[in-house]
């Protein structure tokens, strides 16, 4: 098995390794999954809720809308992309406002692995990173090793970040150590020739997973394997992200590194569509983690129609009116 | 490292509309005082003078008194059915009035603006819906056929939820056929007078609901008076015993709704994060004037480590400062007074040898103000796990068993409230028949519905306010 090269250094790395004992096999990584405190659904919720009701305006948010900006993950993910297709969500991902060059650009560009090329093309010289969903995304339900050549091709095209599916029906059927070890093969799979390697994102598909308990087992079983970021949903589901489901991520993050020393990025995707549902995101990173995580570096949305409207707002701020859809770029 | 800092979002004052002066409202209509007194009410935050209101004599509350005792006979003798319109009514039209309402309570009080407006005016006007409810099937309440009101209730409100404590004595009231005399507290007379209007804007009759202001003199003319014939109080336990003692040995009947010193539970298994908030809502909540504030904490000393730094790392996130902004948690002390109060225990708890910690934050310069401050090493001995603070200020006690749990919890003269955090059902349950609390949440805390009776144990009253029962107080059962 190719030696994991991890982004977070050898101390972490160690730290982590130091964990293993829970990871020996199914039955303890079980005992400790769930001995890791509940979640009570009610007052979760209540707090999400409380954290959405901030009143962000005016300076703050045109601070909380070009961060927000500057923190997606553009995405394209439907069976019809094209080359073309994907090479004008490059441009737009470069330059966000053709009529205002303030725009930042945005995070990543979002792609299926056979797009990665294409995508790496068109972004080359602007510091955008290409990331890739592989691993039989979204369903996941292939054999291991394709699940793994599926990242190793994305991989080798130039994919800088890898948004990897877990497998749901090991996970809900208990088998978390399955889980644990396909994800540590695909980390494995991330690296590339030069012994750097791709970011990992593991997906949950947190809708799937139905209860708030199962999603913060399946955030620390994902860290444990060496995720670097822990991600909501793909999209392709009824429910994906939540306000509720991804504060259960934000605190299994935080505590996670008061716990070994290992900060993990987290990335809510799907359904988050206007600027101010991204708003009470922020609020919640803010709130719940602080300014150490209130950057690209750690937090992404993962999203297609959001950049317009959080560009209409910025536009808003900017003129003081409202402009409308054709004042931005359609893709 | 990036600095989300949150632009101030003040709500508007514009919606509201401060007279310069307020008169008693006596059968229907507003007039001086027999004696031309007055007194200032401050606004906590700022210390500037919101308006002038009467100070009601021995004359006055008997005048009170006398329109609500005439109007009794049709109140009364009204169908229930049609009672429920008029409560109905208030109750939209709080609900219509809730913007300015809450504003008027945030200056009047100085709690912060999201509390007047997503907790306390909601639940206001729940009240009024639930009792309204109530008003035409008394008969199915469980207290015989054809059960009778009393006739003149006298109800003295606190400061810290001036109107929900207003709604709490009034609905039930009204629904149950009786007439009020309410004495708001001195500092916030003004949610009780512009309630008055709402009274007048609904078509009440005279007389049926009379608001008296003034200070503690007042309220005492009130629980006096021969004219009246039960008494609802919400205050002190120091007032409560005193109305007790006024009240004994007449027909007169009452309720009480006094202090408490609530214990927190929070065993090793709790939902952590959830188990903070909660601690969070049951202390800092209404800048912990609240008589069942969750004002002891209680954990178990495995996770007491873990439990602290979280909780510390909280309250470093309380925003404290003016009420008006939507995003403040903590607003102003009520008064000069209550923040002395505070202030000394607080100082007698860290003379005691408890450690005091607060969050770095920032304070007004003007206004009454108190940061949200936590003790730990405290003991039972201690003062401030004794007495009742009424104010943020938390006292973090451990224990290693259940047993010790319930003990330490039950070891105080107060029995209102207490809070249980586990994932084990069967423990909820079996602390919940231990503990001597009116109300026990479990993994939760400081939740209030209309339709749940709330009332204490002990030193912290007796009666039953909310729900079904809080009929009882008002029917001839």
């Amino acid at each position: 098995m190719p030696t994991t090269v991890p982004a977070y250094g050898k101390e972490a790395a160690e730290r982590l390794a130091s964990m293993a004992d829970v990871t020996a096999d199914d039955r303890a990584l079980r005992r400790f999954l769930h001995g890791l405190p509940g979640v009570d659904a009610v007052g979760l919720q209540a707090r999400a809720a409380t954290l959405g009701t901030r009143s962000i305006k005016t300076t703050a948010k045109a601070y909380a809308i070009d961060l927000a900006i500057s923190m997606i993950d553009l995405t394209t993910l439907e069976g019809a992309d094209t080359p073309g297709k994907v090479r004008s969500l490059c441009a737009k991902g470069i330059n966000p406002d053709p009529t205002d060059r303030t725009a930042p650009q945005v995070a990543a560009i979002c792609v299926y692995g056979d797009m990665v090329a294409t995508a790496k093309e068109a972004l080359k010289g602007s510091g955008i990173h290409v990331a890739a969903v592989a691993t039989a995304f979204p369903s996941g339900r292939a054999a291991l090793p394709v699940k793994l050549a599926d990242t190793r091709d994305a991989v080798a095209a130039g994919a800088d970040e890898i948004d990897m599916v877990i497998d749901r029906g090991a996970f809900l059927s208990g088998r978390y150590l399955d889980v644990f070890e396909e994800i540590r093969q695909v980390k494995d799979a991330c690296v590339r020739e030069d012994g750097t390697a791709a970011h990992l994102k593991v997906i949950f598909e947190t809708g799937e997973l139905q209860t708030y308990d199962n999603v913060r087992h399946a955030s620390w079983l994902a860290m444990l394997a060496g995720a670097d970021f822990i991600k909501t949903s793909t999209g392709k589901v009824a429910v994906n992200a939540t306000p509720p489901v991804t504060l259960v991520l934000l605190e299994a993050v935080r505590d996670f590194r008061a716990a070994v020393g290992v900060q993990v990025g987290v990335k809510p995707a799907g359904g988050i569509r206007t600027s101010k549902d991204a708003i009470k995101y922020l609020v919640m990173v803010n709130e719940t983690l602080g300014g150490e995580w209130l950057s690209p570096d750690w937090f992404r949305f993962g999203a297609s129609s959001l950049l317009n409207d959080l560009l209409m707002q910025r536009q808003k701020l900017s003129t003081g009116r409202y402009s409308g859809p054709d004042y931005v770029t359609v893709d | 490292m990036p600095v989300f800092e949150y632009a101030p979002a003040p709500e508007s004052r514009t919606v509201v509309d401060i007279a310069p002066s307020y008169g008693l409202f006596i059968d229907g209509e507003f007039g001086e005082a027999g004696d031309g007194k007055v007194f200032k009410t401050l606004s906590p935050s700022s210390e500037e003078a919101l308006s002038e209101v009467a100070q009601a004599g021995a004359e006055d509350v008997d005048r009170a008194v006398k329109a609500a005792r005439k109007a009794f006979t049709a109140w009364s003798a009204l169908p229930g059915s049609e009672r429920a319109k008029y409560l109905f009514r208030i109750a939209r039209i709080i609900q219509e009035r809730s913007r300015e309402l809450a504003v008027l309570e945030s200056l009047d009080n100085g709690k912060p603006i999201r509390e007047s407006r997503d907790a306390d005016l909601p639940l206001v006007a729940a009240h009024f819906f639930y009792y309204a409810g109530w008003a035409d099937k008394l008969a199915y309440a469980g207290y015989g056929t054809d059960p009778k009101p009393l006739g003149v209730a006298g109800q003295i409100i606190p400061w810290n939820f001036p109107l929900l404590m207003l709604a709490w004595k009034i609905a039930p009231a009204l629904a149950t056929g009786n007439t009020v005399v309410l004495k708001p507290a001195e500092t916030t007379p003004l949610s009780a007078l512009f309630f008055a209007d709402i009274c007048r804007q609904a078509g009440l009759p005279k007389g049926v609901v009379n608001i008296i202001t003034g200070d503690g003199s007042t309220g005492a003319e009130l629980v006096a008076h021969p004219g009246i014939d039960k008494v609802a109080f919400t205050g002190s336990t120091e007032v409560g015993k005193a109305i007790a003692r006024t009240v004994a040995g007449t027909k007169k009947k009452v309720t009480l709704e006094l202090g408490g010193k609530a214990a927190n539970i929070v065993f090793d298994d709790a939902p952590i994060d959830q188990a903070v908030e909660g601690i969070i809502g049951g202390i800092f909540f209404n800048q912990g004037h609240v008589c069942c504030a969750g004002s002891r904490l209680l954990v178990q000393e495995s996770v007491q480590d873990e439990l602290l730094d979280a909780l510390k790392r909280r309250m470093g996130t309380l925003r404290v400062g003016d009420p008006m902004d939507k995003n403040t948690d903590i607003g102003a002390i009520n008064s000069a007074e209550q923040l002395a109060r505070i202030r000394a225990l607080a100082d007698a708890g860290e003379a005691e040898g408890a450690e005091r910690w607060a969050p770095e934050c920032e304070l007004p310069s003007s206004g009454y103000w108190f940061a949200p401050t936590l003790f730990t090493g405290v003991t039972q001995a201690h003062r401030i796990a004794r007495e009742e603070i009424f104010g943020p200020v938390l006292s973090v006690l451990t224990f290693r068993t259940p047993e010790e749990a319930v003990a330490k919890a039950n070891n105080t003269p107060y029995g209102l409230s207490a809070g249980i955090w586990t994932e084990k059902g069967s423990r909820i349950l079996w602390m919940a028949n231990k503990l001597r609390a009116g109300v026990v949440w479990s993994n939760t805390f400081n939740k209030f519905d209309p339709a749940s009776p709330f009332g204490g144990y002990k030193e912290s009253g007796y009666g039953r306010e909310g729900g079904r029962h809080g009929l009882e107080a008002y029917l001839d059962v």
